[in-house]
């Protein structure tokens, strides 16, 4: 059911390090914000149907802190433990700029690789009852940003990849260095 | 993770700055070494030293024609970096489709809301 719309995000990659998601909603910027800001709407939409949001902490402040753990669907997993129910994979970060229903700025931090901290800049612009929605990545090194986009090309990752919106690095990180 | 060499994986070419210019020139068309060179306002040997490293991981084809040397796009060599941005696109375009239909009930909430003399 999710095939007829799909194809309106777009993704380039402005400089070596970063990473820009655009997409175009119909539906009024305070709407959006409420869905991205709010746990437990969070948890309705941030896994897309792959997984369960277990966990969505938002302190939504300059400098307040933000946690979304998901319990990733096993299937999705070919390389996860045999018998588990699901991996859990987690996300988490600090606010750093905040203008309501326009603008977020946080740091990310994907669990899997703690090292390869980012900085996301959320934007969001109304005209006409349209909202775009834009996305910038913005990686500490050429070679984080890669890794990010670049992990779920390992053979027979896909459906990973998908499900971590190409923070599938995780697989790496959950195989290599459970923390 | 270990990250390959330069001259041998397309990834890495066109990480560099200056040689995704040379792929942007290309698009337009095949074009001899020295117009690239003015093109790009570089010398000409860092221009050749970034054309050997994109031939190397084919993603340009050369032929010599008289005493030029043109250089053109293969635009097949592309398509795994196009692969791998359209990979991350699809999983972003399935969040925002789950992000979507929330925000259609959201829409219906605030519409009976209002409907409802607040």
């Amino acid at each position: 059911m999710a095939t007829a719309s799909s194809g309106t995000a777009v993704v380039t990659l402005p400089t070596d390090t970063q990473i820009l998601i655009t997409r175009d909603f119909a539906a009024p910027k305070h709407l959006i914000y409420k869905a991205w800001t709010t746990p437990e709407l969070i948890k309705r939409w941030w896994s897309a149907n792959r997984g369960e949001v277990i966990l969505a902490e938002v302190d939504l402040r300059v400098g307040g802190k933000w946690r979304y753990v998901m319990l990733a669907d096993a299937r999705c997993f070919p390389q996860a433990s045999p018998g588990a129910g699901g991996v859990e994979v987690g996300f988490h970060g600090e606010y750093r700029e905040i203008v309501p229903n326009e603008r977020i700025v946080s740091t990310e931090v994907f669990e899997g690789a703690p090292e390869a901290e980012a900085v996301d800049t959320l934007t969001l612009t109304e005209s006409g009852g349209c909202t775009t929605l834009t996305i910038l990545v913005q990686h500490q090194t050429t070679e984080h940003r890669d890794m990010h986009i670049e992990s779920g090309m390992e053979a027979g990752l896909q459906d990973a990849l998908d499900l971590l919106e190409g923070v599938a690095i995780s697989l790496d990180g959950d195989t290599k260095s459970p923390s | 993770m270990a990250r390959a060499a330069t001259t041998t994986d397309a990834f890495n070419a066109v990480a560099e700055p200056q040689r995704r210019q040379i792929l942007d020139l290309l698009a337009a068309g095949e074009l001899p070494v020295n117009d690239l060179v003015a093109l790009l306002g570089l010398a000409q040997p860092q221009v050749s030293k970034h054309l050997k490293v994109l031939r190397e991981v084919g993603l340009v084809h050369v032929r010599d024609e008289g005493r030029q040397r043109l250089y053109r796009l293969n635009g097949r060599s592309l398509k795994p970096i196009h692969d791998w941005v359209s990979n991350y696109r699809e999983a972003w375009e399935e969040r925002f489709q789950a992000l979507e239909q929330l925000l259609e009930e959201l829409k219906h909430d605030e519409e009976n809301d209002h409907g409802n003399g607040e």
